[in-house]
């Protein structure tokens, strides 16, 4: 009796089928429709936090009178998005905090080349090698160290010499966190995938404290939980900005991965329908007034000449950032987790 | 599941062929998730080329072997957990036992990330627990920590459908056991336990695709299932192919989960029909009771206690509370309307489920389930994919973000509003379809009106999994929309634990109230 029933109904089934696909669609295009149509905004990305940038995108608007549409969320997912969307994304710019997310979407072709007096601004190093995304701002990695306990003098002058012994159980590492991840993708660009494997294990078997954040490691640190842990040159900064004092203090790593120095950068996407405003964007990141705000907020590196840095940081021209294109980072950023996870530190 | 069907369809089908409209509902509902899932594997089946090797990696098997044995181990303990709890605080006279069965249920509002978090910060050596203490504790992570945190999220699963069976289930049976001697525990065993079989397995359904397509507890407790692994390929790789082979994968295990769900419910006994009967407590000794008492002592403890404390510990830190009332109101807006179209759309998919058995039916109710497995990542970019090129200006809109949502936790309004048809007796329909009144007069008169209060627990278990998602709600909230659990995201992810202390205890709170009526409305019955 069940089996007549649907024998009967199949005939109508199809087309039942391709109705009720296309009802709920109609419905919400009707709705739809009411809410759309946005004309002179700017949409950005933004992996960039929001307590940090709102201000000074804020002064964009004011400056330049371009509405700004800001959609916050890590560079990562906001790359996956953005890969996903393919040239109908409604973004304008992309604003990421690290080279892979940029890279990544670069490299599937979504990024506008950027014109030569833009590329020229910045320093050599710190952008894509075809000029697809700019540097907005430097960020070296450094080990920050408790100043109480330990004399810079006696610490690791590179990343190697942390898996020696004599460290065991006292470092502290972020190895979920992307610029963690970004410096394992160059050492493996730079010295090859087995010996970053090898490297890891003589991390892993040195037992660092892991941790989420690198926020998290500078706080430790002070907590005497660990004398020193890999970070972002600017934590121990900011820490210091943010709860008055901080016993952690920077020690730059000399070449390698160690010594890597990422810039926070931004690109146009090709399916932008306002070209002249994204530029005008790209370029207010790159004025003097806005590297002064990356170097008085943010503690980060400026990257355009003329602009001066933070007299409390070493010289940028001082660092020895290893000879990278920093796009390539995001090829080899899926092998960099696996190896990390393979190590045992995931 | 045929065996199944027969004896439902003997019992409550009516035979007249369900109403076009009532299949257009029931399938638009299912169109939200399905038909971006569905472009989003046609792409990769076209471009990519590594799925085979992908799927016959050893990694599968190893992601396979990992999800499985989470899965069981957390559908063990949840619902030990939630039959235990449900039992107590039913059918014995523990002191507080009102307070216990809205305690007991509570843990459901707190996502699964927020215990994980909890429990990493209060497990360890530098710990919540070592610093209270002095004790040292293990470090939560990993397999167990995994098992922990979901088993805490997702236990009440259990506890809410038993409770309601248990104050459903007539007791003449058990009051008769123990008159001839039986102790409480044989009682339990061989008389409630029986009839609670099929309330159980759905609960037990739900823990089980819960946890399937939990990312936040997995990705914290750094546990490689497969949600984790998806979002890492998501992330990572240029090849979305093997994400996407992955989640084809997870799909057949949801199937596979669901078919052996069927089989368990073909086989089981119908609950006796509620005969009022004057409620004899299980007397306990005073031994018992204490270990009873105890017992729930500890699950608190674990379930409130700790994601609290923790929560707190960090709110002391930050030293400052802000309420961020855009985020209450846009968590409020998102949930409220998820379950309002949840609610409507679990009227006639009930209606088509229970009273027009067929194997369509069976397979709209499979696929209604299967949604509430995926991970959430895989169906928010696959959204992405699909509402940004063909849906215009729907793409990153509010109404898309909450059918999307209503589509993915419409498992659980389908699974209150079938329960509280099956309770209707088919006659009241038939007898007014015979009296000459047409389907959706038969609906609205008749139906809609005996069923609307398990259609609102429904609602409010969709209420209640909104306010706490949070992948779709990133991937597909219009800019500028905020939600208290994109705080407490942004907040974990960008800075210190301390700032998202506020968000989350606000989304406690706010999904407390719900909660209470939820559990209290129940009691009533």
């Amino acid at each position: 009796m069940l089996g007549v029933l649907h024998y009967g109904d199949r005939g109508n089934s199809l087309a039942l089928v391709q109705r009720s696909i296309m009802l709920p669609f109609l419905a919400l295009a009707i709705v739809a429709t009411a809410c759309s149509g946005d004309g002179d905004t700017l949409t950005v990305y933004s992996g960039r936090n929001e307590e940090l940038v709102a201000p000074l995108l804020d002064r964009f608007e004011t400056e330049t009178g371009i509405d700004l549409e800001v959609r916050y969320a890590n560079s990562t997912d906001l790359a996956a998005t953005l890969r996903e969307e393919g040239g109908n994304t409604p973004a304008d710019v992309f604003f990421a905090v690290d080279p892979a997310s940029l890279g990544a979407v670069a490299l599937e072709g979504l990024l506008l080349p950027l014109p030569e007096d833009v590329l020229r601004l910045v320093r050599p190093g710190f952008s894509d090698g075809e000029g697809r995304w700019v540097g907005t701002s430097g960020r070296s990695r450094v080990i920050a160290y408790d100043s109480r306990i330990l004399d810079p003098a006696a610490l690791p002058r590179d990343l190697q010499a942390l898996t020696d012994p004599v460290w065991r159980g006292r470092l502290g590492i972020a190895p979920t966190n992307g610029s963690f991840l970004a410096s394992v993708a160059a050492m493996i660009l730079l010295d090859g995938e087995e010996a970053t494997r090898t490297w890891l294990e003589g991390i892993a078997a040195n037992r660092p404290l892991t941790y989420p954040k690198n926020s998290v490691i500078v706080a430790a640190i002070d907590e005497a939980e660990i004398e020193f842990g890999l970070v972002n040159h600017y934590y121990p900064l900011s820490r210091a900005a943010e709860v008055g004092s901080t016993h952690a203090a920077n020690h730059f790593l000399v070449g390698g991965a160690g010594a890597l120095v990422m810039p926070a950068g931004v690109g146009i996407l090709e399916a932008t329908d306002d070209v002249d405003a994204a530029l005008t964007f790209v370029r207010f990141l790159l004025s003097e007034a806005a590297q002064r705000f990356f170097v008085t907020e943010t503690f980060e590196y400026p990257l355009v000449a003329g602009v001066a840095q933070s007299p409390d940081l070493p010289p940028l021209e001082s660092l020895s950032p290893p000879d990278l294109d920093l796009s390539d980072l995001a090829g080899v950023l899926d092998l960099a987790t696996d190896l990390v996870a393979e190590a045992g530190l995931l | 599941m045929i065996t199944a069907s027969r004896v439902r369809g003997r019992r409550g089908s009516i035979t007249t062929s369900a109403p076009l409209w009532m299949w257009l509902i029931a399938g638009a509902a299912l169109v939200p998730v399905f038909v971006p899932f569905a472009a989003m594997l046609v792409r990769v089946a076209t471009g990519g080329s590594s799925a085979v090797a992908t799927f016959w990696s050893t990694r599968t098997a190893e992601l396979l072997g990992n999800t499985l044995a989470l899965t069981t181990a957390v559908v063990a303990s949840a619902s030990g957990i939630g039959i235990g709890a449900a039992w107590l605080t039913t059918r014995t006279q523990l002191w507080g036992r009102r307070v216990w069965t809205v305690v007991v249920a509570l843990p459901l509002v707190i996502p699964s990330y927020v215990v994980a978090l909890a429990l990493r910060s209060a497990f360890g050596d530098n710990g919540l627990i070592a610093d209270a203490t002095g004790i040292a504790v293990p470090r939560a992570g990993g397999f167990w920590g995994a098992w922990l945190a979901l088993t805490i999220a997702t236990y009440p699963f259990v506890y809410l459908v038993a409770a309601a069976a248990l104050r459903r289930i007539g007791r003449a049976q058990e009051d008769a056991a123990r008159g001839l001697g039986a102790s409480p525990w044989r009682v339990f065993r061989t008389i409630v336990l029986p009839q609670l079989r099929p309330s159980v397995a759905a609960g037990a359904l739900l823990v089980a695709l819960y946890t399937l397509s939990d990312f936040g507890a997995v990705s914290l407790m750094r546990f490689d299932a497969f949600t984790r692994v998806i979002y890492a390929q998501y992330a990572g790789r240029l090849d979305r192919t093997p994400a996407a082979v992955l989640a084809v994968v997870l799909v057949a295990v949801a199937l596979t989960v669901l078919w052996a769900e069927e089989r368990s419910r073909s086989r089981a006994s119908y609950a006796t029909p509620h005969v009022p009967s004057p409620s004899l407590s299980v007397p306990l000794t005073g031994r018992q009771t204490a270990a009873a008492t105890a017992a729930l002592i500890v699950l608190a403890l674990f379930a409130l206690g700790i994601p609290i404390a923790a929560l707190l510990s960090w709110l002391a830190r930050e030293g400052r509370a802000i309420i961020d009332w855009g985020a209450i109101a846009g968590s409020l807006t998102g949930a409220t309307l998820a379950g309002a179209v949840a609610f409507v759309a679990a009227i006639p998919t009930s209606v088509l489920v229970v009273r027009h058995v067929s194997r369509r039916t069976a397979w709209l109710e499979r696929s209604i389930y299967v949604m509430f497995a995926l991970p959430h990542i895989t169906v928010g970019l696959a959204v992405v994919f699909f509402a940004s090129r063909y849906l215009g200006g729907l793409y990153q809109s509010l109404a898309l973000m909450v059918v999307v949502y209503a589509s993915v936790f419409f498992a659980e309004a389908l699974g209150a509003g079938k329960a509280a048809l099956l309770q209707v007796d088919p006659s009241l329909e038939e007898a007014s379809r015979g009296l000459g009144r047409g389907p959706l007069a038969t609906l609205s008169r008749v139906t809609v009106p005996l069923i609307w209060k398990g259609l609102l627990a429904g609602a409010v278990l969709v209420f209640l999994t909104t306010m706490k998602e949070l992948p779709i709600t990133l991937l597909l909230r219009p800019t500028g929309f905020d939600t208290l659990a994109v705080d407490v995201w942004s907040a974990a992810d960008d800075l210190l634990y301390s700032r998202a202390a506020a968000p989350a205890l606000l989304l406690l709170a706010v999904s407390a109230v719900p909660m209470y009526v939820l559990t209290t409305r129940t009691d009533e019955r």
